[in-house]
């Protein structure tokens, strides 16, 4: 079976995350990137299927050089190869120029399934799988808590829903974006990091996809930021204070009734 | 090339609260630009629904039926949208940023080869009468201003509870325009073959107004009893930490935070919950924060609007008694 997973390199949730003083782009100094969180449920269900059916994992990212890293902890959880798509043509752009770029590379790969993170905790847009299964003409399913094979070109998956899960038959290929509770993500072994230094990764340019710049990037790009601002910051409200716990449960619901009107 | 459009979500037999609040903003969008205000209505047996969005300023609702329609599935509803698009042109559509609003108008947005904004807390237009939004990114650690290409319609998803309830005139019906659209099985992408429930959870967390939630300081499944009934009382949902979620205590579906679900209540109560960063990116656009907490060093109070530090096992169910007393006095 051939499965791929499309990973993206992004801050650590930790990260303080600031926009530079003129507030038209973020400040990423001294910022430690991780895999996308999503993305590490993505992986992890990829190499389980493997382990289940054979076949091999791909990884296929975008992303500036930095994101080798990201790529090569894929690598030392068990994905066997990777395509990393590095130009700066690519990037600054937004979920459709992303798609696209990624559908120019995946349509000359074979594929069976696809696995992506619900949503990049960057840019926290949800968008890239589902118009990557437009590009491709496949499904994606989105946010899946639970995936399974039936036959071999067919899945049964979990779909979070509200009050409850959706169960989904469809045929492959197919997209599935993974969200937490799918798995528990394995961390990378120390034989598997030393292998995963001599795993083949592809480095593709803006050429090797056949796209030109202007459908790429900030060029192409449908939608653009034009501002960044920090939100309002929440100050320390009070300390309800009493004598006992009743008596603090008495001014609590005063105050939330007569001050903050929210009861 | 006109109308400025709502997708108008509806669950068991009911609109979702977000249209309102997407009709209220879209309602003056289209009197800037001088265009109609619609709703697209999808589903089985729900048109008897569609003339009370008149109330909040839709003059017209196309309805889209059918049994193809009864559960939502991504290709048939996306079909439905994208059919209508190409009839009518709207300059604008806004959907509400819930998992499956946030499924259909990405998919719409790749059909189209259209702008789309996942998310966003405000909404308005420019000078030229496009559309221009503020969403919140990395978790909400920064808001981004969003412009768009001129390709037509734009579109965005928008946050529950971010633009609140507009005054409604149950006086003013909208005209219901009823739309056939047909979707071959290939069309529909895949088969929803079965429902399982999870947890009793009435109100969904994401448009809770009031949420009480419960981390690892509730020290295990059974004690949520309380917080259920405080949440009970006041006409809201339980959530929890992903502490509370990893330890099995509650679904993943109750979990607030990065990696779980973002609301933004009007009160949430924080019970026994530490407040790392991750757990506020889900949970710090509320409007009025509560922290129950015995250490008073926790982050959380540096976020509370009011803090009770106390054990959580003794303070909560004075709530619950003080709550009681309040409901029995009106
Ligand atoms: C990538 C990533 C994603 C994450 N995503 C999320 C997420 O989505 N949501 C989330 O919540 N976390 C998330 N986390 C985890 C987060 O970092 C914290 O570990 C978690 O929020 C802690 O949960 P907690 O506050 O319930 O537990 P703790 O931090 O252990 O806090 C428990 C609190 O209960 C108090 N307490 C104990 N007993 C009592 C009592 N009797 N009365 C009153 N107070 C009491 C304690 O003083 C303490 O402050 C994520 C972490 C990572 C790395
Ligand atoms: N630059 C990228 N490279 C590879 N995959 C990506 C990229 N951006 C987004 N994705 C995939 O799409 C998912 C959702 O991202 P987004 O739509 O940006 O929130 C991610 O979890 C990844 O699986």
């Amino acid at each position: 079976m051939e499965i791929l997973v499309c990973l993206k390199q992004v801050p650590d949730t930790e990260a303080d995350i600031r926009p530079t003083s003129d507030m038209a782009a973020i400040d990423y100094a001294g910022v430690k990137f991780i895999v996308n969180v999503y993305d590490e449920y993505a992986v992890e269900e990829a190499l389980r299927l493997k382990e289940k059916v054979g076949g091999k994992v791909t990884i296929v990212c975008l992303g500036p050089d930095r994101a080798v890293e990201a790529i090569r902890t894929a690598l030392a959880m068990g994905a066997d190869e990777a395509v990393h798509l590095n130009d700066p043509a690519l990037l600054e752009g937004d979920a459709y120029t992303t798609a696209l770029a990624l559908a120019k590379v995946i349509q000359g790969m074979a594929y069976d399934v696809i696995f992506c993170g619900k949503q990049a905790i960057d840019d926290d847009l949800a968008q890239v799988p589902s118009i990557l299964g437009e590009m491709l003409g496949i499904p994606t399913v989105t946010n899946v808590q639970k995936f399974e094979l039936v036959g071999d070109k067919k899945a049964k998956v979990h779909r979070q829903v509200e009050g409850g899960l959706d169960v989904i038959e469809l045929q492959l290929p197919a997209i599935f974006t993974a969200t937490k509770g799918l798995n528990e993500p394995r961390y990378p072994s120390l034989p598997g990091i030393m292998k995963a230094k001599k795993k083949p990764l592809k480095a593709l340019s803006l050429s090797d996809l056949g796209l030109s710049e202007d459908q790429v990037g900030s060029k192409g790009a449908l939608m653009k930021v034009v501002k960044y601002s920090l939100p309002p910051m929440r100050q320390a409200g009070k300390i309800v204070d009493g004598e006992t716990p009743e008596e603090k449960a008495a001014k609590l619901v005063k105050l939330l009734r007569e001050e903050a009107k929210v009861i | 090339m006109a109308g400025v459009w709502v997708y108008a979500e509806v669950k068991d037999g009911k609109v979702k609260k977000v249209t309102y609040e997407m009709l209220g903003a879209a309602k003056a969008m289209a009197q800037k630009k001088e265009e109609p205000l619609c709703a697209v209505m999808i589903g089985k047996d729900i048109s008897s629904l569609a003339p009370e969005l008149g109330a909040y300023g839709a003059e017209r609702v196309f309805v889209v039926e059918g049994d193809a329609f009864e559960r939502y599935t991504t290709g048939a509803y996306t079909k439905a949208v994208c059919e209508l698009v190409k009839q009518h042109q709207p300059s604008i559509i806004l959907f509400g940023a819930t998992i499956n609003g946030k499924d259909l108008s990405a998919r719409v947005a790749g059909r189209l080869g259209v702008g789309l904004a996942t998310d966003c807390t405000e909404i308005g237009l420019d000078d030229q009468g496009n559309l221009k939004v503020k969403r919140p990114m990395f978790a909400g650690k920064v808001y981004a201003e969003v412009v768009f290409s001129d390709r037509k319609p734009q579109m965005a998803s928008v946050r529950p509870n971010a633009l609140g309830v507009p005054e409604a005139d149950p006086s003013r019906k909208a005209e219901v325009e009823k739309v056939e659209v047909s979707v071959s099985p290939e069309e529909m992408g895949y088969q929803v073959v079965g429902f399982e429930q999870v947890g009793g959870g009435k109100i969904d967390l994401t448009e809770a107004e009031i949420i009480v939630s419960g981390g690892r300081g509730m020290k295990g499944a059974e004690n949520f009893k309380m917080l259920e009934e405080l949440a009970d009382l006041l006409g809201g949902a339980v959530g929890a930490s992903r502490a509370a979620v990893d330890a099995g205590w509650r679904p993943q579906s109750d979990q607030v935070g990065q990696s779980g679900k973002v609301v933004s209540p009007n009160l949430y109560i924080a019970c026994g919950i530490s407040g790392a960063i991750q757990h506020l990116a889900g949970m710090g656009t509320s409007k009025i924060i509560v922290a129950i907490n015995k250490d008073p060093e926790a982050p959380i109070f540096k976020k509370a609007d009011y803090g009770v530090v106390d054990d959580l096992f003794k303070v909560v169910p004075a709530l619950i008694e003080e709550i009681k007393k309040l409901k029995a006095q009106s």
